[in-house]
């Protein structure tokens, strides 16, 4: 199969590429980019007036599958992924089994293999079913195809046990992904701490139950000298302390998510549970001051978290709804909107947060456009509204923070290895 | 001006305008129980339901008598005996007693938002009753047409509230309805049951109950609870009624017309002395009975809106 995709702004930041040209993929490869392609292609996308782009790389996905099926599989999340111009995710390992095994690595390849639209890549668990008691064994998961480890969802608590598994992983050659959370600070809080968990009379979380287990991790990775990736990271504190981290040369990298620098707790006032999400919004300071680190690079990557719940778990009261939006269909406009259109950042920017970097931090061979490589692109129209609405969504939840909206910047195609997986 | 809200969520959300009508409204239907016939037909043919997931007594006989002095038809639905054992949502619970086609559900919930999340998914009038420790609205409206009866006004008056601020939503409504009418307010507790951000809303925030109550004109005594399950975080009740309780010894060095209230039911001897429950300055059980106009008025209005959106 061929495609030429004629007269893009390709963004290819990796190559330091902006500029009006064509691309030419054949046998799921980039096999040309240049200027005016002279080749017959089966499929031939006009997209002048459009950008080019590498896929989306979203480091932080959660399937449900095995094990929740209600909320999303693997064919729903990947085709809600195609849909927002995602072509590689990595699963968390939350799932049930957890993915803490062999054999559960096992399981979810044979699904993914029958059932996947892109690219799905695997992270394991750190501790066995994720209690935070006992390691997972880190070599076994390595070598069955998981490409990182996390307790997503929960941290370690115990220091020795978080610097084993930091050694652990080192030695195996496998990334480490914190979800940095001190529940004994963060408790049964629901909403940011603050006027607005008064107000509406709700446990709070503060920023510090993020930020000293942030503080935490990181020294604990520079002990074992190995890598660090920190979840979501939603609040000021925790970017300065990455911020120093890096400075002194420490193998830090970090994400958030385009809630963070999108909304804020005040999103909260009407008891919305498609709000509800851990780590919670946060304060107008803090959205500045993510929103500063991603232009600064000190946020390497953005990554949806998405996280999908049935109605049943959300509409229903505050405190006991679930945590958690899904945010594969939305994430790149809300970034083009929020981001490149308030000139927060440029678009080679936008796509070294959203592909470039999540493929450094997770060492695989993607987000580029150089001829030869796998061809993963998205195509966008970079300035066409649309509305975010409950019917037009296609993951099988609908726990979405931003319906009703109206963003800036649709996916018009999504092509992985070479073929087109999502059409507008 | 007119009321138009279908339900009564809590007083963050009215204005200054709508809390003095539904004072004046009280204040009209307070007549209403001092007659022979305590009775008027104001919502003949309307149904009230009295949805409440909490226990509570005088709340909800509070309002099943209000409902009924309006000539309402009121159902009382305890949770503990209904289908929500069966593992039913809030919203299926409330959307079978609209179709049921009651007019006003009255609930009391021990979530915050709880009222919100109800009003918006029905056509019906919801009215908050409490809500976790979010607001309690016909509550302090009750406080504050007690305190208007008794001082001829709110504006410029200085209002002290003690006991657990962070957990209570009788503070949090009167907060919101009495700096919405201009009068000063102290709250007063125990530092860490001050919850954050409090002095957002205009309040000032004391630890000394006698500081707290050197000028004021008023003290609104919340009820202490010790079994919750932060309990570990809580003063010792004895220490408490110490350092927070009112006494007539406390109350000698106020104001001598302070009025005292309390929204009750009172723990003797924790927040408050026997001698001060029953003493001269206690307006507690006039509140009670002040409760009933205040809520007559409340369903009143709510019914008024629908009837005229309709």
């Amino acid at each position: 199969m061929s495609i030429l995709i004629k007269g893009a702004r390709v963004i290819d930041p990796a190559n330091k590429i902006d500029a009006l040209l064509d691309i030419l993929i054949e046998d799921n490869k980039i096999s040309k980019v240049a200027k005016n392609i002279k080749a017959q292609a089966e499929n031939t996308i006009d997209a002048s007036g459009k950008i080019a782009a590498p896929g989306i790389i979203d480091m932080h996905v959660h399937l449900r599958q095995p094990g929740r099926e209600d909320k999303e599989t693997v064919v729903t999340a990947t085709a809600s992924a195609a849909k927002g111009g995602v072509t590689t995710v990595l699963a968390m390992p939350n799932t049930n089994p957890a993915m803490d095994c062999a054999e559960s690595i096992e399981l979810l390849k044979g699904i993914i293999k029958k059932d996947a639209k892109i690219n799905v890549l695997i992270c394991g668990t750190i501790t066995k079913a994720r209690l935070g008691k006992e390691l997972s064994e880190i070599a076994a998961l390595k070598k069955s195809g998981a490409i990182a480890i996390s307790d997503d969802g929960c941290s370690v608590d115990s220091d020795e046990l978080t610097l084993e598994a930091f050694n652990k992983a080192k030695q195996s050659g496998i990334l480490t992904i914190c979800h940095s959370e001190d529940k004994k600070l963060s408790g049964k809080g629901v909403i940011n701490l603050g006027f607005n968990s008064t107000r509406l009379g709700l446990r709070g979380i503060s920023n510090e139950s993020e930020y000293k287990r942030i503080e935490r991790d990181i020294e604990l990775a520079e002990k074992a000298q190995a890598p660090v990736h920190i979840a979501h990271v939603s609040c000021r504190e925790s970017v300065e302390i990455i911020a120093k981290a890096k400075k002194k040369g420490i193998k830090v990298t970090c994400e958030t998510a385009p809630h963070y620098f999108s909304l804020t707790e005040d999103a909260l006032l009407g008891y919305d549970t498609n709000m509800k999400m851990n780590p919670p919004l946060r304060s107008k300071e803090d959205l500045a001051a993510i929103k500063e680190g991603l232009k600064d690079g000190i946020i390497d990557a953005i990554a949806s978290d998405h996280a999908p719940h049935t109605e049943n778990e959300k509409d229903i009261e505050f405190e006991r709804a679930e945590f958690g939006v899904i945010g594969l269909e939305t994430e790149l406009a809300v970034a083009v909107t929020e981001l490149v259109h308030s000139k927060i950042l440029d678009w080679g920017e936008l796509v070294e947060r959203f592909s470039v970097n999540p493929a450094r931090i997770l060492g695989i061979d993607k987000g580029t456009l150089s001829e030869g490589k796998v061809a993963d692109i998205v195509v966008i129209s970079p300035a066409e509204e649309w509305q975010v609405s409950k019917g037009g969504l296609i993951s099988k939840s609908k726990n979405c923070a931003f319906l009703g909206r109206t963003l800036k910047g649709a996916v018009d195609y999504t092509i992985c290895n070479g073929k087109i997986v999502y059409k507008r | 001006m007119s009321w138009m809200r279908k339900d009564l969520l809590g007083l963050e959300y009215l204005t200054r305008e709508e809390i003095e009508l539904i004072l004046d409204t009280a204040d009209s239907f307070k007549e209403v129980s001092t007659r022979e016939i305590k009775k008027v037909p104001a919502l003949r043919g309307k149904t009230a339901v009295n949805l409440f997931y909490e226990p509570s007594t005088r709340t909800r006989v509070s309002f099943e008598v209000a409902a009924k002095r309006l000539s309402a038809d009121v159902i009382n639905i305890a949770t503990e005996t209904s289908s929500v054992r069966k593992g039913e949502t809030l919203i299926d619970t409330g959307k079978n007693i609209q179709a049921l086609k009651a007019d006003i559900i009255i609930m009391r919930h021990n979530c915050s938002g709880a009222a919100n999340m109800l009003a918006r998914a029905l056509d019906i009038s919801v009215v908050n009753a409490g809500d976790g420790w979010h607001e309690h609205p016909t509550q302090a409206l009750l406080d504050i047409f007690t305190l208007k009866e008794k001082l001829g006004k709110i504006k410029g008056l200085n209002v002290t509230i003690v006991g657990d601020i962070a957990h209570s939503r009788v503070a949090r409504s009167n907060i919101w309805g009495l700096t919405k009418l201009g009068a000063k307010v102290t709250v007063c507790a125990p530092e860490m049951l001050l919850p954050v951000g409090i002095e957002k809303t205009g309040v000032k925030t004391s630890s000394n109950i006698d500081e707290a109550l050197k000028n004021a004109d008023a003290v609104n005594v919340l009820r202490m609870q010790f079994e919750r399950d932060e309990g570990a975080a809580f003063p010792e009740q004895l220490d408490y009624f110490k350092r927070f309780g009112i006494t007539g010894e406390r109350l000698a060095k106020a104001k001598k017309d302070i009025v005292v209230m309390h929204p009750g039911p009172i723990n003797r001897g924790i927040e408050m002395s026997s001698e001060v429950a029953d003493g001269a300055n206690s307006v507690i059980l006039e509140q009670v009975t002040n409760g009933i106009a205040v809520r007559m008025a409340v369903l009143f209005l709510v019914a008024q809106a629908r009837e005229a959106k309709a």
